[in-house]
C-alpha cells in the first residue's frame, strides 16, 4: 500500500534520512520508535510530502507521491495525519473543524458532512462540544477531535506523529483507546510514539529508527523480547 | 479708603477684561460657525474626511491582503515570481515618496479622467495605505502557527484554500489593533487632500478663514474635532478588542 524506496532527506548538510526502504501492507499497524532526532517525524512527514524528500521514491496506492505530476492534495485526502500539537483550526468551532475539508473539497454536501461529523463526535462522546472552540477543550479532547477530523475524510491510512506526547498523563489513555479502536476497525496506521505498551499491544511491526536508518524491524514480541541490534538493546533498556 | 477704591477698580477692570474676552470670544464663534450657516463647512469637512479615511482604509486592507498573501506564498513556494516582483516595486515606490506628491500625481496625471477628487483621494490613500497594511498583515500571517497550515494541507486543502480559510482569518484577527491604528493615522493624513480642492475638515478651516480673517477659531476648533474623533475611535477599537478577546475565551 505504501512503498518507500531509497528515501533520503537532508536539511542543509544534516543527513536526516539515509536510504530508507520500506513497504507497508494494507491493514498493518507500523509503530516507529527511536531516540530524539533520529528522523522519525521526518520519515512520517515525507510520506505525505509535508517534507519534500531529497531523493528516492514514495508510492501510495499505485501513485508516486513525490512524482512531478502528482496532485499531492488528492493523495493527502486519503492519508490522514495527526500531530503532536493537535493543530485544530483555532478560528473554527469543532463541527466546522471536522466538516471544513470535506465540504471545501466538495467530497460531501454540508448536510452530509455535518451528519458524519456528529456521528463521529457521538462515537467519542463529545457531541455536546460541536459548537465549542478548540481553546475551550482539554488536550485529550482536542486530540480525539483531531483524529476524527482526519477520519471524516475517509482516509485509507492514518499517520500519527507522537499523538500523546503533548498530553497530560491522565489524558493519554483516552487517545490511545481511540487509536486502538481504529486499529481494530482495520485501519492501516503508521504511528510514531514513545508509548511502548501501545506498540506492543497494537503494532503488527515495530521499527527502530536511529541516525536516519531503520536499524531494526520486527513483530512486537520479537522486537521487545529479543532485540538484536546493540543500539536497540540500549534504547529499550532506557525506555522500558 | 484709597485701598478700597483700588480694589473695586481692580475688580471692575477684571470683569471688564473678561467681559471683553467673552465678547470677542462670542464674536469669533459667531463669525466662524453661526454667521451664514458656516458650521456647514465644518460638517461637510468632517463628512469628507471620514469618507476618505474609511474608504481608503478598506481599500488599503484589501490591497494589503492581496500583497501579503502573494509575498508569503512566494517566499514559501518560489512561485508567483512576476506578481511578487510587481508588488515589491509597488511597496518600494509608495513607501519612498511623500503622499502629497502621490496625490498630486494621481489627480493630475494618472486619474486625470476621474473628476471626483474625493474618489481620487480614496484610491490614492488606499493604494498608499495598502503598502503599509501589507506589512502588517504579513507579520500577522507569519505569527500564525505553522501547524495550522500543516493541518490544512494534510487534509488535502490547497495552499490557497488553507491560506484563505484558516491562516488569513487568524492573521487578520491578530492584527486588528494595528489596522485600527492605520485607520486613525489615515484620518489625520487625509488633511492634505485640500491640495486637490476637496472640502475636508482642514480645508473647512481655510474656507472660513478666508471669510473671517480669524485664525484662532477655525484652526483650534478643527484641531479639537480631529482630537475628539481620534480619541473616540481609539476608545471604540479598545472596546471591540476586548469583545474579541472575550469571544476567544468563549
Ligand atoms: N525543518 C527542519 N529544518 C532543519 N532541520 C530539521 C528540520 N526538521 C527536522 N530537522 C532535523 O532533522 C533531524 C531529525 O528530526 P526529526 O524531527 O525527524 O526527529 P524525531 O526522530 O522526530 O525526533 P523527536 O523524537 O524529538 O520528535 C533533527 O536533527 C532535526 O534537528
Ligand atoms: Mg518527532
Amino acid at each position: 500500500m505504501i512503498e518507500v524506496k531509497n528515501l533520503c532527506k537532508t536539511f542543509g548538510k544534516n543527513e536526516v534520512l539515509k536510504n530508507i526502504d520500506y513497504k507497508i501492507e494494507k491493514g498493518e499497524k507500523i509503530v516507529v520508535v527511536g531516540p530524539s532526532g533520529s528522523g522519525k517525524s521526518t520519515f512520517l512527514r515525507c510520506l505525505n510530502m509535508l517534507e519534500k524528500p531529497t531523493s528516492g521514491e514514495i508510492w501510495f496506492e499505485g501513485i508516486q507521491v513525490n512524482g512531478k505530476k502528482t496532485k499531492i492534495d488528492l493523495v493527502r485526502q486519503r492519508m490522514g495525519m495527526v500531530f503532536q500539537q493537535f493543530n485544530l483550526f483555532n478560528n473554527k468551532n469543532i463541527i466546522d473543524n471536522i466538516t471544513l475539508a470535506p465540504v471545501t473539497l466538495k467530497l460531501m454536501t454540508k448536510e452530509q458532512a455535518e451528519e458524519k461529523a456528529m456521528s463521529l463526535l457521538k462515537r467519542i462522546g463529545l457531541e455536546d462540544k460541536a459548537k465549542a472552540y478548540p481553546s475551550q477543550l482539554s488536550g485529550g479532547q482536542k486530540q480525539r477531535i483531531a483524529i476524527i477530523r482526519a477520519l471524516a475524510m475517509n482516509p485509507t491510512v492514518m499517520l500519527f506523529d507522537e499523538p500523546t506526547s503533548a498530553l497530560d498523563p491522565e489524558m493519554v489513555g483516552e487517545v490511545l483507546q481511540l487509536m486502538k479502536e481504529l486499529a481494530n476497525d482495520g485501519m492501516t496506521m503508521v504511528v510514531v510514539t514513545h508509548e511502548m505498551g501501545f506498540a506492543r499491544e497494537v503494532g503488527t511491526k515495530i521499527l527502530f529508527m536511529d541516525e536516519g536508518c531503520i536499524m531494526e524491524e520486527a513483530p512486537p514480541q520479537e522486537f521487545f523480547d529479543n532485540p538484536k541490534h546493540p543500539r536497540l538493546q540500549d534504547f529499550l533498556s532506557k525506555v522500558l | 479708603m484709597n485701598g478700597f477704591y483700588c480694589l473695586t477698580g481692580f475688580f471692575n477692570s477684571i470683569s471688564e477684561y473678561f467681559g471683553d474676552v467673552w465678547d470677542s470670544f462670542y464674536e469669533g464663534f459667531y463669525k466662524t460657525f453661526l454667521k451664514d450657516d458656516r458650521w456647514k463647512f465644518f460638517l461637510e469637512g468632517i463628512e469628507n474626511t471620514l469618507i476618505i479615511a474609511i474608504g481608503a482604509t478598506l481599500m488599503g486592507i484589501l490591497i494589503g491582503i492581496v500583497i501579503s498573501v502573494v509575498k508569503v506564498l512566494h517566499a514559501k513556494t518560489g512561485k508567483l515570481i512576476i506578481l511578487n516582483w510587481i508588488f515589491e516595486i509597488y511597496t518600494t515606490v509608495i513607501r519612498g515618496t511623500p503622499v502629497v506628491l502621490q496625490l498630486i500625481i494621481a489627480y493630475n496625471i494618472i486619474f486625470i479622467n476621474i473628476e471626483n477628487a474625493v474618489l481620487v483621494g480614496i484610491i490614492t490613500f488606499g493604494i498608499n495605505s495598502g503598502a503599509y497594511v501589507s506589512e502588517i498583515i504579513r507579520a500577522g500571517i507569519m505569527a500564525v502557527d505553522v501547524g495550522q497550515t500543516e493541518a490544512g494541507r494534510s487534509l488535502g486543502l490547497s495552499q490557497f484554500q488553507t491560506m484563505r480559510l484558516i491562516v488569513l482569518p487568524q492573521a487578520i484577527k491578530n492584527v486588528l489593533p494595528a489596522l485600527g491604528n492605520e485607520f486613525i493615522a489615515l484620518l489625520k493624513e487625509t488633511s492634505v487632500i485640500g491640495y486637490l480642492g476637496v472640502n475636508d475638515l482642514t480645508r473647512a478651516g481655510q474656507r472660513v478663514l478666508s471669510l473671517t480673517y480669524d485664525f484662532y477659531f477655525p484652526y483650534i476648533s478643527i484641531a479639537i474635532v480631529y482630537l475628539l474623533m481620534v480619541m473616540g475611535l481609539s476608545k471604540l477599537f479598545k472596546m471591540l478588542e476586548k469583545r474579541f478577546a472575550q469571544s476567544d475565551r468563549g
